[in-house]
């Protein structure tokens, strides 16, 4: 019986010079089904959508929309036939409204007038439909990751898209906001929209999928319906071995403090409130403090405020006995603070360099590096960095000289980890140090992040993913509004209950 | 990982050269249409004027003499070249190395015509002046975030009026130029160490000549060497991973830009200390010289190397322009012609770029046929 697929991808081949990015791929899309799509990096999920969207031409197969063969030579071909995509790192004019970001390319025209009354009124008939709440009066640059990504979804809604791709759209989500788009998703496919959902995540793959297609370096591992598999059974069909989930790791054996933070307030620079608020606590030698919380509320800002990116506007720190409030960044790092940076491009690499010259960002000043009359010494920098690639599997086209544009996401957050840990600090703050990483990827990272806590530093982690905070922390703080709200033993608390300190409804009376 | 060879027209410095090639070509091709349009019967013989510069001459010595001129007013240009390309590999705009070149050649002048200083005083002054000015931009750009564009453009103005001003103190009385040197403080000028009898006793060769090519060579040796090249192309690339790291970005872009300001203006030193040229104290538009550094900087590919190389070329195009017949074409058809060459400069990159997406595609077509 010929089933109803509203999209479908046939034995999809897309070769590149030296690999093969797509090996014989077949994605079918019934209509009104949840369809996930797992594979790690580079296992040809985003060549697949550039496929789809018609950035690439395959070599090999054919696409076919609702039983009939058609031609994507471009994305207008894609949105004309009614696929639209959310994409990982929102397509949002910061400057404009929600509702202007909805309308931009489809603007309603008279005369050459916009007609806005009239798009407003779709929008918030959308928004009611699907309960997507967004306001569409606001600037982007003021409103919360989950309204923006819900602006996305209407964009696709307003066009009248009836295939839905969501590339990783949890990534930046807090564990209420994941929940409610789960929802949407539901009210999408139950109003008969296909949704095409794009993760490495099992969990959710597990609670809204109906089925899952999985993709293991560039090939079809195969389809399996949700309701007959388990999340183990995918994993091993994604990864191709088994993966440990849970974090092994012996019981944290604290030592002395090694950082002390009191009172620290930091100003904002979005609003005139401050964005860290008096905020105090310790971190010990041997044990993972977890900074848990929902993206914007400090975080960024307190991580600043202790590296030296931003000054303080009052409280005092103290890093190993010593004083540093006032310390240039450099002086932290030489006393023995390693930082490894949220944002790997902006902070953590100079992309343009080559890999080994980011190899030696924090350590190009020293002797062991450098002539006294200022001259690079190449040939130690070359075997400072090579060594640090076989020793921490850094993977790249040309080894040391490879420019750091063009590496994975996850070999360069690799490098920075590498550089970071080699230093030897006494103390280590990771922040968000597996974002975007795939399931082998955030295994290693954990692993080197106990390790560390093992050899008796002092790490703080700051993370927005739970899971990771309930599996690697020693010690949970939560941080809402700029503010500690409370302490956890992460053997003792459940991530439900974690979630309401998070989104700020519930705190701790006097603790803290 | 297997180790792979690059092949030959993905590397970097051949590709450079190719596209500076073909914009010379093409440069001298819309010079030559231009030429035909405006007087088809002489147009072959003026192309070949412009290329061939001194060798119109016949005689051996008379050539030497004027490759000797040309050498002259290469030193400063590359001088200006190094000092874009300075600011340029660290990710800032030097639209000033004018302004720099003007005060430069004010302080050199004063000092000289004014004060009597020796010549390396003279010389130091006009590094200071020039580092000065850039450092102002720098400051601007790190303190106020200014743009240095902006705050180079107006820079370039106050400075050309300020020398103006300053220069009319040593200025001859019947005429809007400066002393000549070599009648009023003959120990300004530049030693010749004998350099001058090489190109048939042409006294305005000097130790700029030699000097400026080593400028260049020190430029690279900072740029690719130094603990100092890694910081500053660092804080180009990425300031706020320069930050990061603990370099100190502001620091970095202040000392770029004096870096800079100071090439340009030995540059101007170079130029004016060798008494080849006055200043013409009524002057209202700011020398060309800096401007043209950007052309040489970028048809040299964006390397201190390339930049000799492309700063020579420049000037070797523009003195032939002198040369070409004048009873055919007006008197600035010179001007137009390295004009034009100039122009197509610009678009070294954009060649560069058309290279790599053709090298792409032809990749792409192959395909999976192999590596």
């Amino acid at each position: 019986m010929e089933e109803n697929y509203a999209i479908e991808m046939l034995n999809i081949t897309k070769r590149f010079p030296g690999i093969v990015a797509n090996d014989n791929i077949t994605l079918q899309l019934k209509k009104g089904e949840i369809h996930a799509l797992l594979g790690e990096n580079g296992a040809g999920k985003s060549t697949l959508m550039s496929v789809l969207f018609g950035l690439y031409q395959p070599e090999e197969g054919s696409i076919r929309k609702n039983g009939q063969p058609v031609s994507i030579r471009d994305p207008n071909d894609a949105n004309a036939l009614g696929i639209g995509m959310v994409h990982q790192h929102f397509k949002l004019v910061e400057c404009f409204t929600v509702l202007d970001n909805i309308i931009m390319g489809v603007e309603p025209c008279k005369y050459g007038f916009l007609q806005k009354a009239e798009a407003r009124e779709k929008v918030l008939a959308l928004s009611e439909k699907y309960g997507l709440k967004v306001d569409p009066d606001a600037l982007v640059e003021d409103i919360t990751v989950g309204m923006q990504q819900r602006t996305e979804i209407l964009k696709m809604l307003y066009r009248e898209n009836e295939i839905l791709i969501f590339d990783e759209p949890t990534a930046v989500l807090t564990p209420q906001e994941i929940n409610e788009l789960m929802q949407i998703m539901r009210n999408l496919s139950a109003e008969g929209k296909s949704i095409l959902f794009i993760s490495h995540k099992l969990g959710e793959i597990m609670a809204v999928a109906n089925r899952c297609s999985v993709l293991r370096k560039g090939k079809y591992m195969g389809t399996v319906s949700i309701a007959e598999t388990s999340q183990e059974e995918l994993s091993r069909m994604m990864v191709g071995r088994d993966v440990s989930f849970a974090v092994e790791k012996a019981p944290a054996k604290p030592g002395e403090v090694v950082l002390d933070v009191k009172g620290m307030t930091v100003a904002s620079k979005r609003h005139n409130n401050n964005a860290v608020k008096d905020v105090s606590f310790q971190v010990r030698r041997g044990e993972i403090v977890c900074i848990a919380g929902i993206d914007g509320n400090g975080q960024t800002e307190l991580v600043y405020g202790l590296t030296g990116l931003e000054p303080l506007k009052a409280g005092t720190l103290t890093l190993n006995g010593q004083d540093i409030t006032r310390a240039p960044i450099r002086k932290r790092s030489v006393s023995g603070m390693s930082h490894i940076p949220e944002d790997r491009h902006k902070h953590g690499l100079v992309l343009d360099y080559t890999l080994e010259d980011n190899m030696v960002l924090q350590r190009y000043f020293e002797h062991h590096f450098v002539t006294p009359a200022g001259f690079l010494k190449r040939r130690a920098i070359r075997e400072y960095a090579v060594g640090l690639i076989e020793q921490y599997d850094v993977r790249s086209g040309q080894g040391p000289v490879t420019p750091a544009r063009s590496m994975s996401g996850g070999n360069q957050q690799k490098a920075i980890i590498a550089r970071e840990i080699d230093k030897d600090p006494e103390l280590l703050i990771a922040v968000q140090p597996t974002r975007g990483l795939d399931v082998g990827a955030i295994e290693y990272i954990h692993k080197q992040i106990v390790a560390q806590r093992d050899a008796g530093k002092g790490v703080l982690l700051v993370s927005l993913e739970l899971d990771e905070v309930m599996n690697v922390s020693d010690r949970i703080l939560v941080m809402c509004e700029g503010e500690i709200v409370g302490e956890f033993d992460p053997k003792k608390v459940t991530v439900e209950e974690l979630g309401l300190y998070m989104a700020g409804a519930k705190r701790e009376g006097a603790a803290s | 990982m297997k180790k792979e060879k690059t092949p030959l027209l993905r590397n970097g410095a051949v590709q450079s050269l190719l596209a500076s090639l073909l914009c010379i070509l093409i440069g001298l091709l819309l010079g030559y249409i231009a030429l035909l349009l405006i007087n088809p019967a002489g147009a072959g013989e003026a192309i070949l004027t412009i290329v061939k510069n001194f060798m119109t001459y016949s005689r051996t010595t008379a050539q030497l003499k004027y490759l000797g001129s040309t050498l002259v007013k290469t030193a400063p240009l590359l001088m200006c070249s190094l000092s874009i390309l300075f600011a340029y590999k660290v990710g800032l705009f030097n639209i000033g190395a004018a302004g720099q070149y003007v005060v430069g050649a004010g302080a050199c002048l004063y000092c000289a015509l004014g004060l009597h200083l020796p010549w390396y005083l003279c010389f130091v002054a006009a590094v200071l002046a020039g580092a000065l000015l850039g450092a102002v931009s720098g400051m601007l750009k790190a303190y106020c975030n200014v743009n240095e564009v902006i705050s180079c453009i107006m820079l370039n103005w106050i400075s050309l009026y300020s020398v103006n001003t300053l220069l009319t103190k040593v200025k001859e009385e019947t005429s809007p130029y400066t002393y000549t040197l070599s009648s009023t403080s003959p120990e300004a000028i530049l030693p010749s160490l004998g350099l001058g009898g090489l190109f048939s006793k042409n006294q305005y060769v000097t130790i700029a000549v030699p000097l400026s090519v080593i400028a260049a060579v020190l430029v690279w040796v900072l740029l690719e060497k130094t603990k100092l090249g890694y910081e500053l192309k660092a804080t180009g690339c990425n300031k706020f991973a320069a930050k990061y790291c603990g370099m100190r970005e502001k620091k970095n872009l202040i000392l770029t830009m004096a870096i800079a300001g100071a090439l340009a203006g030995m540059g101007a030193a170079m130029l004016f200390l060798t008494g080849f040229e006055q200043w013409q104290c009524t002057q209202s538009a700011v020398p060309a010289m800096g401007f043209n550094g950007i052309a040489a900087a970028f048809l040299g590919g964006l390397s201190p190397i390339g930049a000799i190389f492309s700063s020579y070329f420049i000037q070797h195009i523009t003195n032939g322009g002198a040369y070409v017949d004048k009873t055919m074409y007006s008197a600035q058809i010179s001007d137009f012609i390295s004009a034009l060459i100039i122009y197509l400069c610009g678009f070294v990159l954009f060649f560069k770029v058309a290279l790599n997406r053709w090298l792409n595609r032809r990749d792409e077509k192959k395909g999976g046929g192999g590596k």
